[in-house]
């Protein structure tokens, strides 16, 4: 049987200054790092370009400014300023400068930026011109795509404007040999290269880039042993002053040398979490199974009485508090479809071993302690679930949920083990799976999963069913034909696929491109010598390194089509209520609830068009009178009456959520036309796409370009999140929600599903309620339920927090596959939170 | 009557309520079933009272009170949280009204519970024949009985009714050992809001044999929207519930004076 020690740990005093220290201030962004790679870059024209990384990566690596703060135990920062960003001009750079005057006062993750740093950016950013990840992308993609981007069938924006991050590395390596092994295994490859071999030059090259990139490294923490050894020496402080000290120590032996205390452990952790995020923009660099691989120096320093449980306790604490130190400035749209400064850093606890049995040990407890002490949306913590997993563990995992704070998502290994089998992926490693970013199951350091490589608004093919194709006035995908012509349900839904299949190929041919971007001008040395295979194929992760590669788009608005889907299955096919042409309109005119201004653009622009068709001259003048006129236009009483009717009946139908089977059905075909051709698409490292069921919460801004849907829902407001039901459509309570997403094929949805719920404090009271939670997860995992997070906050709590931000300015709330600060999210994304139904015991 | 036909037995409900967690043990999916012999003034479901189908606003809609069904379409619901009772032993709880009014169709729902295998409760007044009551037993795994008052004359004021047929079936149910019998109660303001009077029947209760535990639910004005969905006057005007302070007075009271455990709310 397992053996833990479960007891909790009080929190030291340590954790909450520090956590005063980092939150005193606005975030800001800094230009150190922009002149530092340009600088190199300039030095090393005409170089292969891994050579010219490995140096850049030497070169900032040796002048970043670096700081020690007030009270740490882990140290290692990116910026000056607490939570402070650099900038990555060689992905893109253009929308920064763009957003210069805006970028403070944006409501979504604002950051400060000093006219100085703003000058100092300008110049940097003035040598990528032409040069960028983003510009190289844009040139391979094909026209098709470009206009679909416009017309917002789909985003490629993360990788397009950013690193790919994305990765779980192998901490547990550099651990257990410390930076020299690394070294000593390139070394080793290098002797082992024949002349003659065919990849002789460019593995050469690599390797001798992963060699130069780990000094960097190893250099980077022996600038940090001096400043605290300096430290030291002015510090008056007995206590303080012995800490600096041993800090001097930690940090002159790792990340080089193996780690010889837990200490150390934390420290070289720490240090290869920050550095690849120096190295690149990329976001979701995922710890992983932290409990799994930090336990041996854990275990060891408890045997051997070196350690305490407490002064670990104090260590993770530490490190999850450097987790939030870590910030990352995105273009304000990105900003609202990843709200919450968040970075991702996804830490899981719990679940199998390799050999398949329950892994559980005293840090997974201390892991959910740590969020609990730190109380930062900082790592996102998760948690496994499988049959044999510790019912204590998952009682205590209930009772931080219950916090509020939004943590940890629950993950359903009996789910996901065997969809990564599915994959190709072997038993032992498939059991050893963690999640990366918000949701997405993968083999760590062996695997480039792509996972967030775009967002697919199911509901924009669907548009193009009514509209034949046509958007804004102009061809915007392939014709289906007049859908007043479909005669059968079955017609209707076949339009609906070969929108669906088009828009996905051309979705394909945008990872592609930037796939093909990333390889040629940002192959990362240091990220790639820790996942397998890179240094034994003698190439990076970018260029298809790893063992398993993969791309992972996720759809989203599975609920709004499938309700849609019904509603035009019953209204106008099965009883005939409605005719398809009246109900056509009805999507046109929003149900006769008036037009907003984009509504009217959109009209006024087809009147434009079709007057230019004619010869006219359409002038801005009258493309403004003609938006205004649409906008005053009032409808024939009667129309609307009957768009109103149309409406009503709509709202009336069963709705996706409710465990209907008859409505649910129709949601696993919707999920499936999305998931099923993915997966015969092939990527350029060698892998093949699959396809992931979730929003992050760009729900909120992509449906702000949606029109209205056939499911009831009005033009331009939120499509539903995740694979949950539309929020305020499941009303028969969590059991039922639960029931109906659990019927959608989540395995086939390998890159990961997401499945919101937001829970009511009174659902969670007492020990009772605690356990009810748990079981209730058991339940929907038992019916191959793939993921599960909640929210525990009541409504009144949400709309204070919106009328009184300064008083709630802690208030977590799970946004999507991650926590953030309710206070810091847009106006309509907190909307959308407060709308997600709440599941407090009704009566 | 052959072996199935007990799931044709129809009967009046008038909701099924999902992923309840304060009612007995685990998740547990509650049918409340419509009619009752009793009129408390501070009924919470005012809209279970008459066996009548009738109709109630609800936020400016109409909506229907009360549905014939047959405890095999009841059991289709029912049956939908099948892996959540297993992994909380919880089951099915017959609420209302009162469900001994219906028997056929109560014992039918127990019947079929029982098939599949989980557990059974219900929340019941015991205000029928000790006959009927026998009926369900056999396939009861806990009966949530109401004891409102012991005083018979304060009982009929409140409630309609005198309580002594309730409180000699209490005493039946203990001692057939078929079940396990839980004693729950009220607290009504000016009603038996008393230590003594709450004492009395924590005292009745705790002579019963096999009796263990008593729930002491704190009153709340929660249905009042019901009444005028209904057409009907609030009967308890603007009385205020219990505070927490005095629940937990009554039940230290409770817990020093017998040697039930009791626990507040549901």
């Amino acid at each position: 049987m397992n053996t833990y020690n479960a007891t909790p740990i009080a929190k030291s005093d340590r954790i909450k200054k520090l956590v005063d220290h980092l939150y005193a201030k606005m975030p800001e962004i800094e230009a150190a790092r922009a002149e530092l790679i340009t600088e190199s870059y300039q030095s090393t024209e005409g170089q292969p370009v891994i050579m010219r990384k490995a140096r850049a990566f030497e070169h900032i690596l040796k002048h970043l400014p670096i700081i020690i703060r007030p009270d740490e135990l882990i140290v290692g920062s990116t910026t000056i300023a607490p939570r402070g960003c650099q900038t990555y001009p060689e992905f893109s750079y253009d929308w920064l400068e763009a957003e210069f005057e805006t970028v403070e006062t944006r409501s979504a993750d604002p950051f400060y930026i000093a006219d100085e740093t703003k000058k100092r950016l300008l110049k940097a950013n003035a040598y990528w011109k032409g040069k960028t990840t983003s510009e190289l992308a844009s040139s391979y993609m094909a026209k098709e795509t470009h206009r679909a981007m416009k017309h917002n069938f789909f985003t490629p924006g993360n990788y397009f404007y950013n690193g790919v991050g994305h990765v779980t590395v192998q901490y547990e390596e550099v651990l257990s040999v410390g930076l020299k092994g690394v070294k000593a295994r390139a070394q080793k490859e290098m002797d082992s290269c024949q002349f003659g071999d065919a990849n002789y030059s460019t593995k050469m090259r690599f390797l001798e880039a992963v060699i130069i990139s780990c000094d960097a490294v190893i250099n980077y923490a022996k600038r940090y042993s001096v400043l605290a050894a300096e430290m030291a020496d002015k510090e008056s402080n007995a206590v303080r002053k012995a800490e600096l000290l041993t800090i001097a120590d930690v940090c002159s032996r790792v990340p080089e040398n193996p780690a010889e205390s837990f200490q150390e452990a934390c420290q070289s952790f720490w240090f290869i979490q920050q550095v690849l995020q120096i190295e690149s923009s990329g976001h979701s660099i995922s710890p992983g199974r932290f409990d799994q691989y930090m336990y041996p120096y854990y275990e060891k320093g408890i045997k051997e009485g070196t350690l305490t449980r407490e002064y670990a306790q104090e260590l993770i604490d530490c490190i999850w508090v450097k987790l939030n130190d870590l910030n990352k400035c995105r273009d304000a749209a990105s900003a609202e479809g990843f709200a919450g400064y968040s970075l991702f850093q996804n830490l899981i606890v719990g679940g199998q071993t390799v050999k398949g049995r329950d892994a559980t040990n005293d840090l997974s407890f201390m892991c959910i302690t740590a969020s609990e002490h730190v109380f930062l949306p900082m790592p996102s913590l998760s948690v496994r679930v499988w049959h044999g997993s510790s019912q204590d563990l998952l009682i205590r995992a209930a009772e931080l949920t219950r916090t509020g704070i939004g943590l940890p998502a629950y993950y359903n290994d009996d789910v996901i083990i065997p969809a990564l089998v599915n994959r190709g992926i072997k038993m032992e490693e498939a059991r050893n799976y963690n999640i990366i970013g918000c949701v997405e199951p993968q083999v760590p350091g062996k695997t480039e999963g792509w996972h967030d490589s775009a967002f697919f608004n199911m509901c924009r093919p669907l548009e193009m069913v009514f509209s034949n194709g046509y958007d804004k006035g102009e061809v915007a995908s392939i014709q289906t034909g007049d859908v007043e012509s479909f005669r059968t349900f079955e017609e209707f839904f076949e339009a609906y696929r070969k929108q669906m299949e088009y828009n996905i190929e051309l979705m394909v041919n945008a990872n592609n491109a930037i796939d093909i971007a990333h390889a040629q001008l940002a192959p990362l040395p240091f990220e790639s010598c820790l996942v397998d295979d890179c240094m034994k194929r003698g190439m990076s992760l970018q260029e298809g390194g790893a063992i398993y590669n993969f791309t992972g788009p996720q759809g989203f608005g599975i609920a709004n089509v499938a309700d849609s889907l019904y509603t035009i299955k019953k209204l106008v096919y099965d009883e005939k209520k409605v005719t398809m042409g009246e109900l056509k309109r009805a999507l046109e005119l929003n149900f006769g609830k008036g037009l907003d201004a984009i509504t009217a653009g959109e009209i006024a622009m087809d009147v434009a068009k079709s007057l230019a068709k004619e010869g006219k001259t359409v002038t801005p003048d009258i493309l403004q009178a003609t938006i205004q006129s649409v906008m005053e236009m009032e409808l024939p009483e009667e129309q609307k009456k009957r768009y109103e009717e149309i409406h009503d009946m709509i709202l009336e139908l069963p709705k996706y959520g409710n465990d209907i089977d008859e409505v649910d059905e129709l949601a696993t075909e919707a999920a499936y036309v999305y998931t099923r051709p993915l997966e015969n698409y092939k990527n350029p490292r060698g892998g093949i796409f699959q396809a992931g069921l979730y929003p992050v919460s760009a729900n909120v801004p992509l449906g702000a370009q949606t029109g209205a849907t056939p499911d009831g829902r009005l033009a331009h407001t939120p499509v539903a999140d995740g694979v949950g039901p539309t929020s305020g459509y499941d009303v028969s309570g969590p059991t039922a929600s639960c029931n109906s997403v659990a019927k959608l094929d989540h395995a086939i949805a390998s890159n990961g599903t997401l499945f919101n719920m937001k829970m009511h404090p009174t659902a969670m009271a007492g020990q009772k309620g605690l356990e009810s939670f748990v079981d209730l997860i058991r339940g929907y995992f038992d019916q191959q339920g793939m993921h599960m997070q909640f929210n525990v906050v009541d409504r009144a709590t949400l709309l204070d927090a919106q009328k009184h931000p300064e008083k709630y300015s802690g208030l977590i709330v799970r946004v999507a596959g991650y926590s953030a600060l309710f206070t810091t999210l847009s106006k309509s994304l907190q909307d959308d939170i407060i709308k997600r139904t709440e599941q407090a015991e009704g009566r | 009557m052959s072996m199935s036909d007990y799931m044709n037995a129809k009967g009046r409900i008038f909701d099924i309520q999902r992923y309840s967690i304060h009612d007995g043990q685990g998740i547990r999916t509650i049918v409340f079933l419509k009619g009752c012999a009793l009129r408390c003034k501070w009924c919470c479901n005012p809209e279970s009272q008459s066996f009548e189908i009738e109709t109630m606003t609800i936020n400016g809609k109409s909506k229907v009170m009360g549905k014939d069904v047959t405890v095999a379409e009841v059991m289709e619901t029912v049956k939908r949280d099948l892996p959540y009772y297993r992994r909380s032993g919880g089951g099915i709880t017959l609420s209302g009204g009162e469900c001994l009014l219906q028997p056929e169709f109560s014992v039918g729902l127990l019947k079929a519970a029982k098939d599949i295998g989980i557990s059974t409760a219900i929340e019941s007044m015991a205000f029928a024949k000790y006959e009927t009551i026998e009926k369900f037993l056999p396939y009861l795994d806990t009966y949530l009985m109401d004891i409102k008052h012991i005083d018979a004359d304060k009982h009929k004021e409140f409630t309609g009714h005198e309580n002594r047929q309730m409180l000699e079936n209490a005493v039946r149910v203990a001692l057939s050992k078929q079940t396990e019998l839980v004693i729950r109660v009220p607290v009504i303001p000016g009603f038996n809001d008393t230590e003594k009077e709450l004492l009395d029947i924590a005292q009745f209760a705790d002579n019963l044999p096999g009796v263990t535990k008593i729930h002491i639910l704190p009153y709340h004005a929660y249905g009042r929207g019901k009444y005028e969905g209904l057409g009907r006057e609030y009967p308890m005007g603007d009385v205020k519930g219990p505070s927490d302070s005095q629940m937990q007075a009554f039940k230290e009271a409770i817990e020093s004076k017998t040697s039930l455990h009791c626990y507040i709310g549901g």
